[in-house]
């Protein structure tokens, strides 16, 4: 028992640390969570494209500027036009009044904010026809009136009202609460008013949680398609927005236009994501 | 039960972490790595317990037996931390949150494997030895985010016992605690460890707390060793200005050494024991505060009181040299201040009873 | 006291209009769904939930929701793990791409999905000869599901994940544990409830899930028909009662599930309680 090797029990390689999984298994687990996202997230990302393209560029220009694919567009911006402002004051006012002020009943109060992230988006729809359909409570009243919101674009609007509206306000009541009053309560001493302590102090101070808000609202306003396809009744031209006209195309097996038509989505979709982890940088900064 | 360190070399980057360490930790011996932030003092106790992977040089240990390798970087051997039985207490104590403070101390034994795993039952027997060790044996049942910062580490300690280590190894193990409880424990480690007689490293940045509890202190600073001693050589016989100027405050004298006499300014002191030389040498003289006298007529550097403190039983002085060479802290009993009736804007002798000069940046001359 | 003594000025116009708009956009449009279904006898409303075809459905839906949010905690776990522990190429962009489910339109990964997993599509092709069949099957509705919850777990994982303090792993290997020990016995438990948390979100999202599904599902009576489509079919034929009464007992199994995470998330802060400040913060 002289050779030095002998009293070397177990001998391990260097370059694994004792608080690391050695080399080969780590690439093993690389490898299997990459081939996982590839299969679930990458490829179909990558078939909207391909799908769009195999026809070639004319077929794709063409499925864009097809009247239909317009007016969808159009209903679609609109949709967001309208819901994201009123929602992103809405999400303002209530954060406004959760962050800065105690009161009994906010904890149930920030459980229905959240309540419609937790409904179908068909139930959403739904909600709507039962309200403004013809059978609805509303419906004789809106008959004898003459006026249209289910299958026309008010209850688009409402619909998409309905499944954006926690975003905004999710984002800024934990990032108001962090920040707590005091930069509000000096401005006021200092004799400012409560628009200007608004304007000047609180939002600059929560205007990346906004954006950040806004940028995930708009995402859901412009691709929502459950609750807007029970309420929208499918007429092409009139009220069809970009997902409804892609599912049409689809459903018709033009296969290829649907694709080409869903690449406007897939966009605004990297778009999203590309400006979320901007303003996520710029929010963990600010901390 | 030894630990042998030769030549131990770690970088981080382009950061010299530790350049060429080498130590010997002999059986039973408690000792403490103290250095400032940064020195190197906690990369080269991860480096013994295995929890960091040193560039190059080598680690042994010395059992009853033979030499075992725990790095040897020509042949790239490194041992796993797991296989090193070394009980490692950290700064933040790693207790395991979701388990009790039993769970906690019998991890070690419960995770070996199945042919070695004592019974439960001896695990519990063995547990509850350990706690009443550690006096807290009624804690049992609780959750560490029940119990008191030194009551977690406490149990840190119980927790790396457990595993009968061969070497306990203590990363700033009271760092994290306020002072009146880090005086307790310390007094505590250092009982306990009369009573075990476990072969113990402890990384500090506090030189009280390594005067008081270690057997020997290495002082560290910039990856390197500047002296290795008891406590009382470290601090009576510094070895390097860094040493002196880290084991307390300290004033700082440029002059020169001629003929047996510190030449400061306008003074000249006697030296002690100090050799007298042809030639004059220039010299930094070094003193501590409880280390001068203060007098209306004596010897020593004239200064002018600027300013005095009560703390306890001393009056800490602050003083500004006539000749206008910086200020002097002082130290001075409080019933010679009140006796000498000293006050502020007094111009009065300073004296330093001891001093110690280094000629050399690095090199000690004498006291 | 209703609110605290506070110099901050509007607390009544913005909480008045919260409740205000809340109410309009929310609740009165959910009360319609319950005061709908109280319309019906008893009887009535108990034979639409419970239809063969309605009872199909709800096999399917939480069937397959379970499945979807099963394979995202193993899966997500994993993506999570690696984003957080592991370097490699390109870590900024997977890492980002993670959100694509949140992002996309439903009815594009709807038919992104049907096309890649149909018999001839780029992975069906593979799957095919294994005699395993997605599109047009319920499998097809795990897939889309899959899809849809991924986010959810690897998002609630992750920054748990960041902060779990390494000395607790230096800790076991030093008493030691193997590295699958310290997994399963100090790792697991800390990460678990942000496991289970991440699995009822994906769950109780895929429960509602209706557009990326109908596509890839083929929607064929008592074997690929989920609960929302059930909802549509029966608006489409003009049975508001029957719509109404499977979108009552949908949302009550929504709200239940809803409670079931908010208890869930209190009883983990309770029996876990975060790491002490003082183990969080880094050594000097």
């Amino acid at each position: 028992m002289t050779s030095q090797a002998m009293t070397l029990p177990r001998v391990y390689q260097v370059d694994a640390g004792p608080t690391s999984e050695s080399t080969p298994f780590r690439r093993l687990l690389i490898a299997v969570a990459l081939t996982f996202l590839a299969a679930f997230l990458w490829l179909p990302l990558a078939a909207v494209f391909v799908g769009a393209l195999r026809e070639g560029l004319g077929v794709y220009w063409e499925a864009l500027t097809d009247p239909d694919a317009l007016s969808a567009i159009k209903l679609t911006v609109i949709a967001a036009l309208i819901s994201v402002p009123v929602n992103m004051v809405f999400g303002i006012a209530a954060a406004w009044a959760i962050a800065k002020f105690e009161f009994r009943g906010k904890s149930l109060l920030i459980t229905l904010i959240d309540l419609p992230f937790s409904v179908s988006p068909v139930i959403a729809g739904l909600l709507f026809v039962l309200l403004f359909g013809s059978h609805g409570w509303f419906g004789e009243f809106l008959a004898e009136h003459n006026i249209r919101i289910v299958f026309a674009v008010p209850a688009i609007v409402l619909a998409t009202l309905f499944v954006t509206f926690p975003f905004v306000a999710r984002e800024l009541i934990p990032l108001m609460q962090e920040q707590g009053t005091e930069e509000e309560e000096a401005a006021i001493v200092l004799g400012a008013s409560g628009w200007q302590t608004f304007w000047h102090i609180t939002l600059p101070n929560i205007r990346w949680g906004l954006l950040y808000g806004v940028i995930l609202c708009n995402a859901r306003a412009m691709g929502e398609f459950g609750a807007v396809s029970v309420v929208s009744g499918h007429i092409r031209g009139l009220t069809n927005t970009i997902p409804l006209h892609v599912e049409i195309l689809y459903n018709e097996y033009n296969a290829t236009a649907a694709f080409a038509v869903a690449t406007l989505l897939a966009f605004l979709a990297l778009g999203t994501l590309a400006a979320k982890t901007l303003v996520a940088r710029h929010l963990r900064g600010h901390h | 039960m030894s630990i042998h360190v030769k030549k131990i070399v770690k970088r981080f980057g382009a950061f010299n972490a530790l350049r060429e360490i080498d130590l010997e930790v002999g059986e039973g011996e408690l000792i403490a790595l103290l250095g400032p932030s940064g020195c190197g003092k906690t990369t080269l106790l991860r480096i013994i317990a295995g929890l960091e992977t040193p560039d190059s040089g080598e680690i042994w240990f010395h059992g009853n037996e033979e030499g075992e390798v725990w790095f040897h970087g020509d042949d790239s051997k490194c041992q796993h931390v797991r296989e090193r039985q070394v009980g490692f207490v950290f700064q933040h104590y790693a207790l395991f949150r979701h388990m009790t403070v039993f769970d906690n101390v019998a991890f070690g034994l419960r995770v070996r494997p199945k042919s070695e795993r004592p019974t439960e039952a001896t695990i519990k027997e063995k547990v509850m030895e350990l706690l009443r060790l550690v006096q807290l044996d009624w804690l049992a049942e609780r959750y560490p985010a029940q119990l008191s910062g030194g009551q977690r580490q406490r149990i840190a300690l119980a927790r790396a016992l457990a595993v009968e280590p061969k070497v306990l190894l203590l990363d700033e193990p009271f760092g994290a605690l306020d002072a009146q409880v880090r005086k307790e424990l310390r007094r505590w480690l250092r009982r306990l460890h009369d009573e075990l007689h476990v072969t113990s490293v402890f990384v500090t940045h506090d030189q009280d707390e390594a005067l008081e509890v270690a057997d020997r202190v290495v002082v560290m600073n910039e990856g390197r060793i500047e002296q290795i001693g008891t406590p009382d050589e470290i601090y009576d016989h510094p070895a390097t200005p860094f040493v002196y100027q880290f084991l307390g405050d300290v004033n700082l004298f440029h002059g020169r050494v001629s003929d047996g006499h510190a030449h400061i300014g306008a003074a000249a002191i006697q030296l002690a024991g100090h050799e007298p030389a042809d030639t004059a040498v220039a010299a930094m003289f070094y003193t501590r505060p409880h280390d001068i006298e203060l007098s209306h007529d004596g010897g020593g550097l004239e200064a002018r009181i600027q300013g005095a403190r009560r703390a306890g039983g001393v009056v800490k002085v602050r003083l500004e040299r006539i000749d206008g060479h910086g200020a002097v802290e002082a130290e001075v009993p409080r019933e010679s201040w009140e006796a000498e009736a000293f006050c502020e804007d007094q111009v009065v002798r300073v004296y330093p009873k001891r001093l110690k000069v280094f000629t050399a940046p690095e090199t000690a001359l004498a006291t | 006291m209703f609110r605290q003594s506070n110099v901050l000025p509007g607390f009544n116009i913005s909480l008045g209009f919260t409740i205000f708009y809340l109410s309009l956009v929310v609740l009165i449009p959910l009360s319609a769904v319950f005061l709908k279904s109280f319309t019906l006898t008893w009887d009535e409303f108990w034979a639409a939930v419970t239809a063969p075809r309605v009872l199909a459905s709800y096999r399917l839906t939480f069937g397959a929701s379970l499945a979807a949010a099963s394979i995202n905690a193993v899966f997500g776990l994993l993506v999570a793990w690696v984003l957080v522990r592991y370097e490699f190429p390109a870590k900024k962009l997977v890492d980002a791409l993670v959100d694509l489910p949140f992002a996309l339109p439903t009815a594009v990964a709807g038919i992104t999905l049907a096309t890649i997993y149909a018999k001839n599509g780029w992975v069906g092709q593979f799957l095919a000869p294994l005699g395993i069949k997605v599109a047009f099957t319920p499998l097809g509705v795990v897939v889309a599901l899959t899809f849809i919850g991924l986010p959810f777990v690897v998002r609630t994982i992750q920054p748990i994940l960041e902060d779990f303090p390494k000395e607790m792993e230096e800790a076991a290997a030093s008493l030691g544990a193997t590295r699958v020990q310290t997994f399963v016995m100090v790792i697991l438990p800390s990460i678990g409830p942000a496991v289970l948390t991440g699995f009822a979100l994906a769950f109780a999202r895929a429960i509602g899930e209706y557009g990326s599904v109908i596509f890839i599902a083929g929607n064929i009576p008592m074997v690929s028909e989920i609960t929302p489509l059930m909802i549509v079919t029966k608006l489409e034929q003009y049975d508001e009662a029957g719509a109404t009464s499977i979108a009552a007992a949908m949302l009550v199994a929504s709200f239940l599930l809803l409670l079931g995470i908010n208890l869930l998330q209190a009883w983990s802060s309770r029996v876990l309680p975060p790491a002490a400040p003082d183990q969080l913060e880094e050594p000097a």
